[in-house]
């Protein structure tokens, strides 16, 4: 990453906060970060904040919920002061956003191509032929064998995995600068997961896009971020280098890492987590 | 203390029959630990819904204490083999107490000293006296566990079907819960049968295992041949490998095996 490119995205300070009958609650504390052109993982367990966060960066956060930052940059919008108009074209054209499961993302009454030639067309100017085309070289591009035949599919018709990568090639289709996905290959099998995780990949490296990769399961941000971003109550707790992950220094990280049970190296008894109230206040 | 043989699990019938196990066989000592891992669709929890009696068995005997188990599970059976499900939130009943759940397990049993014994398994699964009267929706994924355990376990039954007991947890609330389950085998001898998609749990929790594809068991081993990557077949390398993470060189040799 060249230092003098702006960063995709800059997060200075941002609050989530949602109002509940016993007070609000606030789901992101202050969370700042940036990210250029490259994998960056956030992991953390149910409750972190790490959705919410994802979710936050598009202003997809569901009323009544109130996202405040100092600063929100995605692609040099500010997010929290773009109309209505704008925001579209973020959505879908400049970022995109991948989620956990594809049974509720596509739209189930509608073929699948068409439902990525929607996506192209509201956002890219081209006729309808030329849409179909790049839907079908997109379906290609997420390697799925007979691109023709899922083009006329609809999403029932798909396995797991099929359905994923046709999630992702809707999501890459109008080509943004930035994907977000939320958990997207934990839904599926081990195999599965690492096919549709090289298909992710090979697209970012290509496109020279960022991704924001949202999971729990350390060992896979691992193995595939560049950096990582560990989250605990609604705050960043650490960030590190995705190789250097195993060597965190935060008891947190520590801890979750601890409590995984190893093939190569069991143990009679897992390590627990003890839980130090001092991490949700952080620093 | 349970054998399977030849065990064929056949869903619906005519055209739309879908033979989700296909002849298995595997026996299991008493206090042993058995784990069934395989991806989805592979049968894993299917062998375990035979074993319950909630699965059409089409072929092959299962014996218990050396006794072929008809169509139907009596009595005797429900009090000696009990299953805990991978859902906490969908296994209890949302309108029961923790008491009630566990009260009820006593009456269907007939066991006596009901107090004494609920008041006993709830310590034992480290929930204790303040849980006792609350409601599902009062607890964490975690404690609703604790409490599926301690429902099971409250009959003293002598096998335990785990179908993933930990797939929908944190892994800081799982790693408590298997080391709960390994405490409470210490301490009554169970046996269990544990099935789930992640190698490492199985290893942890079983002595031996099995991995499943597409209705068949592929492989056999030790837990600790798993450990040490010590495998015959291709399909149960490749899921060995693609369960360690990330790697480009992996995911390209990826192939499907029927």
């Amino acid at each position: 990453m060249v230092d003098a490119a702006p960063p995709l995205v800059e997060v200075e300070d941002l609050r989530v906060r949602f109002p509940t009958p016993r007070g609000p609650v606030e789901a992101v504390r202050g969370v700042s970060f940036a990210m250029g052109a490259e994998r960056l993982g956030i992991v953390g367990e149910s409750g972190s904040g790490k959705s919410t966060l994802g979710r936050a960066l598009l202003r997809l956060v569901p009323p009544p919920g109130e996202v405040a930052a100092a600063r929100l940059l995605v692609d040099g919008i500010d997010v929290l002061r773009a109309d209505s108009r704008t925001l579209c074209d973020l959505r879908g054209g400049r970022a995109s956003m991948v989620l956990q499961d594809p049974k509720f993302s596509l739209n189930p009454v509608m073929r699948v191509g068409a439902q990525i030639v929607e996506a192209l067309r509201r956002h890219r100017r081209i006729g309808r032929r030329e849409a179909r085309e790049r839907a079908l070289a997109m379906l290609e591009a997420v390697r799925i064998r007979e691109p023709l035949r899922v083009f006329h599919a609809f999403p029932h018709e798909l396995s797991g995995g099929m359905g994923q990568r046709v999630m992702i090639a809707m999501m890459l289709v109008a080509e943004p600068r930035l994907l977000i996905a939320d958990e997207p290959t934990s839904a599926l099998d081990v195999t599965v997961q690492m096919q549709v995780l090289a298909i992710l990949d090979d697209l970012v490296a290509a496109r020279g896009m960022g991704l924001l990769f949202i999971s729990h399961d350390l060992e896979l941000v691992a193995s595939f971020c560049d950096r990582v971003l560990v989250m605990y109550a609604g705050r960043i707790v650490e960030t590190c280098a995705a190789r250097d992950l195993a060597s965190a220094r935060h008891p947190y990280t520590r801890g979750l890492l601890g409590c995984l049970p190893k093939l190569e190296t069991p143990v009679r008894r897992l390590p627990t987590l003890l839980r130090d109230p001092s991490w949700a206040e952080g620093a | 203390m349970i054998e399977v043989e030849a065990l064929e699990v056949t869903w619906g019938r005519g055209a739309r029959a879908h033979r989700a196990v296909k002849g298995i066989d595997f026996a299991l000592p008493a206090g042993g630990t058995f784990g069934l891992v395989g991806e989805s669709g592979s049968g894993k929890s299917t062998v375990l819904k035979a074993i319950a009696g909630l699965a059409p068995v089409t072929g092959g005997v299962i014996r218990l204490s050396g006794r072929p188990l008809g169509a139907r599970r009596d009595k005797g059976f429900r009090k000696s083999v009990q299953m805990v499900f991978q859902d906490p939130y969908g296994s209890l009943h949302p309108r029961h107490t923790v008491d009630r759940v566990l009260a009820e397990a006593c009456a269907i049993h007939g066991l006596d000293r009901r107090e004494a014994r609920i008041v006993r398994i709830l310590d034992e699964v480290g929930l204790g006296p303040a849980f006792r009267f609350r409601y599902p929706h009062e607890l964490s994924g975690g404690q609703r566990q604790r409490v599926a355990i301690a429902r099971a376990l409250i009959v003293e039954p002598a096998l335990l079907l785990l179908d993933e007991p930990t797939s929908a947890l944190d892994v800081s609330v799982q790693a408590e819960i298997l080391n709960l389950l390994l405490d409470l085998k210490e301490a009554h001898g169970l046996a269990w049968i544990f099935v789930s998609h992640n190698l490492a749990v199985v290893a942890q929790m079983c002595e031996r295992v099995a991995i499943m594809n597409n209705g068949r068991i592929v492989e056999e081993v030790a837990a600790r041949d798993l450990a040490r990557a010590n495998l015959r077949e291709p399909y149960a390398r490749q899921l060995l490998a693609a369960s360690r993470g990330f790697d480009r060189a992996v995911a390209r040799t990826l192939v499907t095996y029927d």
